[in-house]
């Protein structure tokens, strides 16, 4: 039996002639999926799987397919005769692009067994003589294969041989997907062991000690891993000892090391190659020149098994020295080791003449955290989920390790500058680089995105729409880290007066297993979602002064700078003599408010639409009725339309009761107040698991501390299941809107990511408006009974959907800002809360 | 609205109108009903009323809504239609009094050709541009104009509602044909689609009146919805009729309130693309990037000059991109000169890999439609991302703006207006930041105090050997 191990991503070609096995070969040891047919392809393209005509335009989709599966790290069997090296080129050729492995298996079975084969099968209809040919075709190819590029070729001779085979599977040097850590991954040492010690120390690893007082290895009590990001070598004081100590932790299982571009070149001069003893190397000679024998003579086998990078827990982490762009990752190739190792460059060179590095890490938007080394920064910072932890300790700067998965970074400082850096320290890039570029293809074209409150897609269309909104009129992003979902309305009441009704808003929850809620008082404002800084120093990550505020479409709420700032600085105070900057232990808070009067921000609309509609009705229904009235005293029969003329001109006065009442004059702050209903965030914190009665607290104590600014909203907790406490909270709510309250929302009461007893998202809220508020939603006469039956068919489903995805969408951007995501990472879903909202549904829902 | 006479007996009123004066009617209209009413009905004078009772959820109806145009407002679920005159009522009127319309009565026809003393209310109308376009529109057809503005909640001023009184001695049937054509004029918003066949109704009803009318240019625009070429079909017939093609040019409407300030100054506009043309050519520049293209008016400039092989416009409009699709004629210009422009959409906040390795980069007229504090973002992804050889950069000079009597900016979307100082230190910061040089020029008529009203920086980034 013989067990033919391929790497478990590649390419594996299969090569034989006609009738030789392939297919039963295929179809035994890989899935359907995984074989791709050049039969198969070409009846796909001509419907006849032996159209030879078909052969270049059915290999070429084939290529195609097949470089899709390897890009997204499938492995991929071709089965064709593959007899030409033409054929096996461009395989070669698609699996390099793709930096996998390209493996041939040969079935080499004799003419006259496939001659066989071939005449039992109808569809194959060509003579003895093309068989002839492919044999001669395929001696000509075994020894050939290694050469052009098949790693490996596994050659089965005789349909026993082929029959008896089995596959196994191997994995590649750098898939440690296994290894989960804990793990401290350090940056470049240079030969700076003092410091390396230093810092493992500071870490908490024991270090061990021969005879001599050497460091031979070390362990740590909590059994921690460390992960070297390579260039331990050259320039540095003790480059030995460095790899002493190393070597000994790699031996004793407690550390991984990735190879660097100085590895790789001292690897180059042990073995006798001319290089240039520049760049430290030569420091790194001399000091292995008196290193003892025992230590240098393991080094090259050392060197040489240094691999270019790690692919580590599970896939959530990759170490390579230079970093690694993601379609690289788990990968092997030449141009792989040789990214990782020395990163890309542009080709052009700096005004210290060292090459300028093209910024990979500002376009890389993987799933994997990438820590790297390679290129000094004065402090490690991240870009995107990746770091460099190079922090230039051999130059005087400081030697740092990257704590995963707690990422937190330790550093100790250089013991002095052992090396003349080429660019003083200061000018080294750290700070400048602009972390929050967003690109388009973050946010535009059909997207699916995991929320982890489920997947949500938008379409490309809508995308589009919301484009236009975000980039010319919304705020910064990197302040934007949060929009709020649209709310459902509570389902339509079946009968009576009402559309709206408290019954049904309770019914909606307990139904999907909700048996507490809290009823809050809808404000009628605007919405108004406030970033609000304890100081300049904590808004600066946000690129703003003391916060921002900004409405439901991410727009400035005020046009007025001052304004703005004037507010937010009377929240901040607030905030401070409410203790929330201390009790949530943060520098900033995000708070979901509606600001009042409605005039104040919708004065402009209050004016040219419901105004205007309620003057327009206010002239045209007393002159239709005094005509009605002539028309009646000369004995026209007009009596059920002046009836109907009249209940309108009651719904009209009464229309314009219900907006009147949202209108209040204010002067620049003053009569604005803003009534905020919950905390959304904190530093690294959401607040989304907090129940009603926690937000509402808070809120509390921000109204407490200044009463003029903050409004305090009125609630009701109820327990389904008490219909005292039910009746109660109905007959609030009816006092409330008689009055001219637009209703109230309600909510569960546990908070805002409150799964249904079948572990479904429900609705964050749902909305129960009253019955005078929404004559300046359906119109002045919507109460008219007919109307209002028309109404009752009014369709919910599409807007709880839309509030849904949208709030999973806010969700999931509050839980990448709590754990420090990068910038595109937390817009991409703030930008779909936007574009869902370009989706056509009924507004008056 | 009323339509009252004195002339005796006042009650032949009914035997034009084919309605009698004893009877109220009604008639199914499809957003409602229409009543017709005779509230007075004596000798010495004799009122019709026809009352409109449009129901306004018919209106907001997914159907119907599909069907009108946005700016007829009936996405608006509380709107004006239920109690304003529109085209509803036009329609209505031209339902109910078809054969009064035409002129036709088989029981009064010396009556209907004889001018009779009418006096017509329409309690609310909303007229577009004014209450003085109402009696621009009436008056030169023998009617006196009254219009009583009708005032907003209290405080508010004037709403957009006039109510409406003329009197005049006239035809009837004229007097309904200026109606049927002249209240939607007014309320500028139809609630449909127009379709070529509009012209017909025009013409038919503008039979006698129109084409002498001092104001046919606006009525013909606004009845046809401001659509382009049916008013110019529409003014071509009017002209035929009475062959006087040379007062016939298209004269700009006096009453385009909304229409930017800057548009209008067509010399500057054209100068400004000349400008940047000439300079694009001076740089050699063959693959170009118009950013926030707009429209497209560079574009179609681009587009002449073959030494431009690749001519990308980008803006972060759909729409402006679809008007420039149709500008440039792009479905049907052959492929080879097809394929030398791009229609895409990007922002300018955004980085664009698209956008990379072109000559030269336009933004004319571009940075100050974005918020200073996104300006930063605009500069990576231009300067800083997309990086062409050159950039080329056109704004306002704040400075220039006293030649304007203007209360603000020259634009309403406009962010911000530099003075020229303001312009040059961002100019030079940017081109330090990111390795550029900057040359400072100015576009239009020079003014020793003020400068040029258009400020231009040409940016070429210095390329390393």
């Amino acid at each position: 039996m013989t067990e033919l191990l391929i790497p478990d991503l590649s390419l594996v070609a299969l090569v034989g002639i006609s009738g030789s096995g392939k297919s039963t070969f295929a179809r035994r040891h890989f899935a359907p999926t995984q074989v791709l047919s050049s039969d198969y392809f070409r009846g796909l393209i001509a419907d006849d799987e032996n159209d030879q005509t078909a052969s270049t335009d059915a290999f070429d989709a084939l290529h195609y397919v097949a470089g899709k599966r390897l890009a997204r790290g499938r492995l991929t069997v071709v089965d064709a005769t593959n007899l030409q090296e033409h054929a096996r080129a461009n395989l070669v050729k698609v699996a390099k692009e793709h930096d996998v492995l390209p493996v041939a298996i040969v079935l080499d079975v004799a003419e006259t067994l496939a001659w066989e084969r071939t005449e039992a099968r109808a569809d194959r209809t060509f003579g003895r003589e093309v068989l002839v040919r492919m044999r001669r075709d395929l001696r000509r190819s075994l020894p050939r294969l290694q050469r052009e590029g098949f790693r490996k070729v596994h050659v089965l001779r005789g349909p026993e041989e082929i029959d008896a085979a089995t596959v196994a599977y191997e994995k590649l040097f750098n898939d440690r997907r296994e290894l989960t850590g804990p793990f401290d991954i350090v940056g470049d040492v240079h030969g700076c062991r003092a410091e390396l010690e230093t810092l493992l120390t500071t870490l908490g690893w024991d270090v061990h000690r021969d005879a001599s007082g050497y460091a031979v290895s070390a362990s740590h009590p909590q059994g921690r891993t460390a992960v070297f990001v390579g260039d331990l070598v050259d320039r540095g004081p003790d480059t030995p000892g460095v790899l002493r100590l190393v070597m000994g932790m790699i031996d004793a299982g407690t550390a991984l090391c990735v190879s660097g571009n100085h590895e790789a070149k001292l690897l180059r001069k042990l073995r006798g190659r001319d290089v240039q003893l520049t760049h430290g190397l030569a420091e790194s000679i001399a000091q292995l020149e008196a290193a003892p024998r025992e230590l240098t003579d393991r080094l090259p086998r050392f060197l040489d098994s240094l691999i270019s990078h790690y692919v580590l827990d599970g896939g959530r982490l990759v170490v390579a020295h230079a970093g690694l762009k993601e379609a690289y990752h788990g990968r092997a190739s030449g141009r792989v080791r040789s990214f990782a190792l020395y990163g890309e460059t542009t080709g052009e060179s700096d005004e210290y003449g060292l090459p300028v590095r093209y910024p990979w890490a500002q376009d890389y938007r993987g799933k994997a955290m990438v820590v790297y080394g390679h290129t000094p920064v004065l402090a490690a910072e991240w870009v995107n989920n990746t770091i460099c932890v190079d922090t230039a300790a051999v130059f005087g700067g400081s030697l740092t390790a990257l704590r995963y998965p707690e990422k937190e970074l330790v550093s100790v400082p250089a013991e002095a500058v052992h090396y003349a850096p080429v660019r003083p320290l200061h000018t080294l890039p750290g700070a400048q680089r602009p972390a929050d570029a967003l690109e388009l293809s973050d946010v535009t074209g059909r997207r699916h995105l995991e929320t982890g409150y489920g997947t949500v897609t938008v379409a490309a269309e809508n995308s589009a729409a919301a484009l236009e909104v975000m980039s010319r009129y919304a705020m910064d992003p990197r302040a934007l880290l949060w929009l709020p979902p649209t709310m459902a309305p509570c389902s339509t009441a079946p009968e009576g007066e009402f559309l709206e009704h408290p019954a049904q808003a309770f019914e909606d929850y307990r139904s999907v297993g909700v048996t507490k809620v809290v009823c809050e008082e809808k404000h009628m404002g605007s919405r108004a979602v406030v970033l609000l800084c304890r100081d300049e120093e904590a808004g600066k990550r946000f690129g703003v002064s003391l916060g921002a505020v900004w409405t439901r479409t991410g727009r400035p709420f005020f046009d007025d700078a001052a304004m703005t700032e004037e507010l937010l600085r009377r929240a901040g105070v607030a905030a401070e003599a409410a203790g929330l900057w201390d009790e949530l232990s943060t520098g900033w808070v995000l708070l979901d408010c509606e600001l009042l009067p409605w005039s104040a921000k919708a004065g402009g609309l209050i004016r040219e639409q419901y105004a205007s509609v309620g003057a327009a009705a206010n002239t045209a229904l007393p002159a239709v009725r005094a005509m009605l009235a002539t028309a009646a005293g000369r004995g026209l029969e007009v009596s059920a339309l002046r009836d109907r003329m009249a209940r309108r001109g009651a719904d009209v006065a009464r229309y314009r009761d219900a907006y009147r009442r949202y209108v209040r004059l204010t002067d620049g702050l003053t009569g604005i107040t803003l009534a905020p209903f919950a905390v959304l965030a904190a530093e690294g914190v959401s607040f989304a698991s907090r129940n009603h009665g926690w937000h509402l607290m808070l809120a509390d104590r921000l109204c407490a501390a200044d009463p003029e600014l903050f409004t305090s909203t009125q609630r009701r907790v109820v327990d389904l299941g008490d219909e005292a406490a039910v009746a109660e909270a109905t007959d609030w709510w009816s006092t409330l809107t008689e009055a001219g309250g637009e209703g109230m929302v309600v909510k569960p009461f546990e908070g805002l990511a409150v799964k249904s007893a079948k572990g479904r998202p429900v609705q964050p809220g749902i909305k129960c408006r009253g019955r005078e508020y929404l004559r300046i939603i359906y119109g002045p006469e919507y109460t008219e009974p007919e109307t209002l039956d028309r109404l009752r068919n009014r369709s919910l489903g599409r807007k709880r959907g839309l509030a849904l995805r949208e709030h999973g969408l806010g969700l999931g951007a509050l839980d990448r800002v709590a754990e420090g995501a990068p910038l595109w990472r937390i817009h991409e879903l703030v930008f779909a809360v936007l574009a869902c909202e370009s989706e056509p549904v009924d507004p008056r829902l | 609205m009323t339509v009252s006479t004195t002339h005796t007996p006042a009650t032949d009123l009914g035997f034009l109108l084919v309605k009698h004066p004893d009877r109220v009617q009604q008639f199914e209209m499809p957003a409602g009903q229409a009543w017709v009413m005779f509230p007075e009905a004596t000798a010495e004078r004799c009122t019709a009323a026809l009352l409109l009772d449009i129901d306004p959820h018919t209106l907001t109806s997914a159907r119907n809504r599909a069907k009108a145009p946005e700016s007829a407002g009936l996405g608006q679920f509380v709107n004006d239609r239920p109690y304003a005159a529109s085209s509803m009522l036009a329609s209505a009127l031209g339902k109910v009094f078809r054969s009064a319309l035409r002129g036709a009565s088989k029981d009064r026809p010396e009556l209907a050709a004889t001018p009779i003393p009418l006096e017509i209310a329409v309690p609310v109308l909303r007229c577009r541009g004014g209450a003085e376009v109402a009696a621009r529109l009436f008056d030169p057809l023998g009617w006196a104009t009254s219009v009583t503005p009708i005032p907003l909640d209290d405080g508010w001023g004037d709403s957009r509602y006039v109510e409406l009184r003329l009197t005049g001695t006239l035809r009837l049937s004229d007097a309904l044909n200026h109606l049927y054509v002249l209240l939607p004029v007014l309320d500028d918003a139809k609630h449909y689609w127009v379709a070529p066949d509009e012209i017909e109704k025009l013409i038919r009803a503008g039979e006698g009146w129109l084409a002498d009318h001092p104001e046919r240019t606006l009525i013909t625009r606004r009845f046809l919805s401001h659509r382009r070429a049916l008013t110019g079909a529409a003014l071509a017939r009017l002209a035929e009729e009475h062959r006087r093609l040379a007062e016939l040019d298209e004269r700009p409407e006096p009453d385009t309130v909304d229409e930017p300030e800057e548009e209008r100054r067509q010399p500057l506009a054209v100068q400004r693309r000349e400008s940047v043309v000439a300079v694009l050519r001076e740089l050699g520049a063959a693959r170009v990037l118009d950013l926030g293209c707009g429209p497209g008016a560079l574009l179609a400039d681009l587009v002449r000059d073959r030494r431009f092989t690749e001519i990308v416009g980008a803006d972060v409009s759909t729409r402006s991109l679809e008007i420039a699709e149709r500008r440039l004629r792009l479905d049907r210009l052959p492929e080879r000169q097809r394929d030398r422009i791009k229609l895409w959409q990007t922002a300018l906040t955004y980085r664009d890999d698209r956008l990379r390795g072109f000559d030269a980069a336009v933004l004319m007229e571009v940075i100050e439609h974005v918020d200073p504090p996104r300006l930063a973002a605009l500069e990576d992804a231009v300067f800083g991302h997309a990086a062409p050889v050159s950039v080329l950069v056109t704004t306002p000079n704040a400075e220039y703006n006293v030649h304007y009597e203007l209360a603000g900016m020259r634009h309403h979307d406009h962010r911000f207006e530099w003075t020229r100082a303001e312009f040059a230190a961002w100019s030079a910061r940017v081109a330090e930041h990111y390795g550029y040089t900057v040359r400072l020029h100015g576009i239009g008529e020079h003014d020793p105090e003020s400068g040029a009203p258009t400020q231009f920086a040409v940016f070429t980034r210095e390329v390393s050997a």
